[in-house]
């Protein structure tokens, strides 16, 4: 059976009798608990899956989150009163069993588990399988009842590794080089860009990083301010990541030259860009798979590169949950949802106040979600 | 194929038109001629014959990948394109062992072309097992090549340049090379390259083309140095006529020689040596025939003598390219024009496009407003002193067009566009009021900025009222002033109507959807074309 929750209906139980979570005009309510999964209007107790906009939202008086987590919700919320509670460990919220497990998708993203009368809900939050050198891998949590994600749920979208995604991007980068130019390399600033600069690390014997004197300040990683903040969080928290700096505020031009520069999408069309001599513009995300998507937003080249789970990645953590009962949320999530049907589980599609669907994706980047 | 799937990824990759340019001229010099033909092939627009339907490919996919139906559609709608959908879904499959790479040619030769003579399971093994060895990128090309819809986003004229790179030769000369009847081989491709002089008595000359006057035409100067003529709503074609025999050339570097036969039969009294630019046009009674007359001659090639009888037609000639077997394109104007009055006369079935003589702008502003009612879009004006050169060059010709019907229209349906306008809605018909409903008379697709079209796609996804399959019904709200060249009664539309290239001018934020133009308007609009 499918049934369907759409935006700002009033609070839904998707059809079940005694959910232990429902969904609310703040967003996923466990009336049992008295606190809110990811709400989207400021609450009372405000359980949090990981630090991007669309799931941690500023004003509630009590936040709850995976200890990693903590310091980049501190980052955003300043004053907030954040209690962190270590991946794997249970804590008691009226009478129901919370724990956070690692979901892989950014540093400190969770899947929220809650346990009640036997009866276990996880919330998937955002979540990939491939590995990742900025966060815990991803581990898979038996339950009931699984309310996933479906950013990228349709089979054309099959990520290949990322080595040879970050392959790609060297590549270009040294082609950019010889030719004097800057590139840009637009992804989002919290994850995606760590993510890189992770990888990147990996790949010194590259000869990019060492700014020798045949490649005399060369090979420079620089980084987009509005991702500055962010990554000191990752080193503070121990992610090893490749050396980079803020792009000068003066900087311009032959200095510029032959630089890999890190940005967030809003950067594009605005005279910062200008900066850099004429530069090559990529995009990193999921998105790129599509190389109509690509050709639309005119980016001279697209790497295929996700924080979120493709379409094997989404029906396999389905099958490993165990869960008779799946919701979905994000994207594809109508196509998930009846495939799902057909093969005879339970299921709903639930929207977020934040997404029509996924066509929006064309205008946005679905990684920072 | 992998060096020609390499190219395909530098054209794409880049913006530049310098790069690709770069890239093409690397490639015809480097590959193998007979890869790098059949490269020419398809980079300028030629196909193979559709060998396997887009739909086949869709059904295999579907069943190698094993996913419904209805799954393969939403994967469309969100990548827009089939060959890039199925070269996505084998992806998710084991992969199989590499081949070794084919060159092109001999992909073309020895496994492409012999597909037609095999059947349907064959194919399916063949195509199948040819998918699971290639890499994404090739897999791709190759159902572009299969299906007959390749195309890449370069325009022929960098494909000429490239090659004229390549071959160290002048663009106009490889563009007069590649508008002929040409078979991409080796050999064609080393005498390209070499320029070899066997002239081709076929061949064409590199059409000149006018642009559109935007500014008053008094900035053009001195009327008198204008040549003014009416602008003819039919094919732009031209007439060669060499070695005792006549050819008819389309725009589109067609032959459509058997297409006209009263032409070719009228073209064996022009002299030997003779090349006419002019326009085919559908004609009767003395005066020009609307362009969805002539429609009916392009379609059909069965019972062409009944067509002939029902649809007659003429060349208007309006420029003369060489004369004596002698290129005198450099010529002026004034000069090749006394020559093609010389050579056609004024009426039959070849005929000079008159001059028109208004004397000054002004009685030709006014002369102008005749235009729709003479059943011509408005007036070329040439400069009599201007050589016929090659491609769109601003300055000499103009076009200086009538202003197109324009009506407020209501959106009321959307859906997704195709390729890289995937995943956005694109694809608007709108529609006007008949009493208190509103019936579709038209699509348009083009017209707005890509920022509107975004703003526009978020407003029809918040605003959707029914949805059938990929076809959104949205809130009748948003009017648009849409232009149009011509307006017509069919009996093949809802509406009565049937519009000519109609686009989006304007988004009239400022008016409320009840004050959209009425059907009755429309069909008043029609019945004074039909004038």
């Amino acid at each position: 059976m499918q049934c369907t929750v759409s935006t700002n209906s009033t609070p839904g139980t998707f059809g079940i009798m005694s959910a232990l979570i429902t969904d609310s005009v703040s967003g996923l309510y466990c009336s049992a608990g008295d606190f809110f999964v990811d709400p989207w209007q400021p609450v009372a107790r405000a359980v949090i899956t990981h630090a991007h906009g669309d799931h941690a939202h500023a004003g509630s008086e009590a936040y709850l989150c995976a200890a990693p987590c903590e310091p980049l919700l501190r980052r955003r919320f300043p004053d907030a009163a954040i209690q962190p509670v270590p991946f794997g460990e249970g804590i008691d919220l009226g009478g129901v069993r919370v724990s956070f497990h690692p979901a892989g998708h950014i540093l400190g993203s969770a899947q929220v588990r809650l346990e009640r009368g036997g009866e276990v809900w996880v919330v998937s939050g955002d979540y990939k399988r491939a590995p990742d050198p900025t966060c815990a891998p991803f581990e898979a949590v038996r339950c009931d009842t699984f309310i996933t994600e479906a950013t990228f749920a349709l089979p054309i979208y099959t990520w290949d590794p990322a080595a040879g995604v970050i392959g790609e991007i060297l590549e270009w980068w040294r082609a950019n080089r010889a030719e004097g130019r800057a590139s840009i390399l637009f992804c989002y600033a919290l994850g995606k860009a760590q993510r890189i600069l992770a990888e990147l690390r990996g790949r010194t014997d590259e000869g990019l990083l060492r700014g020798d004197a045949a490649s005399a300040g060369q090979g420079r990683v620089l980084l987009h301010g509005a991702m500055a903040g962010f990554t000191d969080v990752y080193r503070a928290s121990g992610v090893a990541l490749a050396p980079a700096e803020r792009v000068g505020e003066h900087a311009r031009g032959r200095s510029l030259a032959g630089t890999l520069v890190l940005a967030p999408l809003s950067a594009r069309g605005t005279p910062w860009l200008r900066r850099f001599p004429n530069p090559s513009i990529a995009f990193a995300s999921g998105l790129m798979r599509v190389r109509g998507v690509r050709r639309q937003r005119a980016f001279d080249r697209g790497f295929v590169l996700s924080d979120h789970a493709d379409w094997s990645a989404l029906l396999g953590t389905i099958a490993e949950t165990g869960a008779s009962r799946v919701l979905v949320t994000h994207g594809w999530s109508d196509a998930l949802a009846r495939l799902l049907a057909d093969r005879g589980l339970e299921t709903g599609t639930l929207r977020t106040a934040f997404e029509g669907e996924l066509g929006e994706l064309a205008a946005v980047d679905p990684e920072g979600t | 194929m992998k060096r020609f799937a390499a190219l395909y990824d530098a054209i794409d990759r880049t913006m530049s038109t310098n790069a690709k340019v770069a890239a093409l001229a690397a490639y015809f010099r480097d590959a193998p001629p007979g890869d790098a033909a059949w490269a020419t092939f398809f980079l300028t627009g030629r196909r193979l014959k559709r060998l396997i339907a887009s739909a086949s490919l869709r059904a295999w996919a579907q069943e190698i990948a094993d996913i419904p139906e209805w799954l393969l559609g939403e994967c469309y709608a969100a990548a827009g394109d089939f060959a890039e959908v199925v070269a996505l879904l084998i992806d998710a499959l084991p992969a199989h062992a590499r081949e070794p790479d084919v060159p092109l040619a001999a992909w073309i030769h020895d496994r492409i072309l012999p597909l037609a003579a095999t059947d349907e399971a064959e194919q399916r093994a063949r195509v199948t097992a040819w998918w699971r060895g290639l890499p994404r990128n090739e897999r791709f090309l190759l159902n572009k090549l299969l299906t007959g819809e390749f195309r890449v986003g370069v325009a022929q004229t960098l494909v000429v340049r490239a090659l004229a790179q390549a071959a160290q030769a002048e663009p106009t000369a490889i563009a007069a090379r590649l508008m002929g009847d040409w078979t991409p081989t080796a050999d064609w491709f080393s005498s390209l390259m070499a320029q070899a002089h066997t002239a081709d008595p076929s061949r064409p000359y590199p059409f000149f083309l006018a642009s559109p006057l935007e500014d008053p035409p008094e900035t053009l100067g001195d009327r008198s140095e204008w040549l003014v003529e009416w602008k003819w709503d039919g094919i732009r074609a031209q007439l060669v006529r060499r070695a005792g025999e006549v050819w008819l050339w389309s725009r589109g570097e067609e032959l459509i020689t058997r297409r006209f036969p009263e032409i070719a039969a009228a073209a064996t009294h022009v002299p030997d040596g003779t090349v006419l630019d002019g326009e085919v046009l559908a004609f009767g009674g003395g005066r020009p025939r609307p362009f969805s007359a002539l429609q009916q001659r392009i379609g059909r090639q069965r019972q062409l003598a009944q067509i002939m009888r029902a649809v007659p037609v003429v060349f208007m000639a309006y420029d003369v390219m060489e004369r004596d077997a002698t290129d005198i394109r450099t010529r002026p104007l004034e000069e090749r024009r006394a020559g093609l009055i010389a050579i056609v006369a004024h009426d039959g079935v070849l005929r000079v496009s008159e001059e028109v003589t208004a004397p000054s702008w002004d009685a030709l502003s006014a002369l102008r407003d005749e235009s729709r009612a003479r059943g011509v879009e408005g007036f070329m004006l040439k400069r009599r002193s201007s050589p016929y050169g090659v491609g769109r060059r601003r300055g000499d010709w103009w076009k200086w067009k009538i202003a197109p019907l324009t009506v407020d229209a209501v959106l009321i349906y959307a859906q997704p566009g195709n390729g890289r306008r995937a995943s956005l809605l694109t694809d608007y018909t709108f529609g006007v009021w008949d009493g208190d409903t509103l019936v579709p008379v038209a699509k348009a697709y083009s017209g707005l900025s890509n920022a509107e079209i975004e703003e526009l796609d978020r407003w029809i996804r918040r605003h959707t009222r029914e949805r059938h399959g990929p076809v959104r019904a949205v809130d009748p709200v948003q009017v648009f002033e849409l232009g149009f060249e011509a307006i017509a009664p069919s009996t093949r539309h809802r509406s009565g109507l049937a519009v000519r290239f109609p686009r989006m001018l304007h988004w009239r934020r400022d008016k409320p959807a009840s004050e959209a133009d009425t059907l009755e308007t429309l069909k008043r609009m029609a019945s004074l074309n039909r004038e």
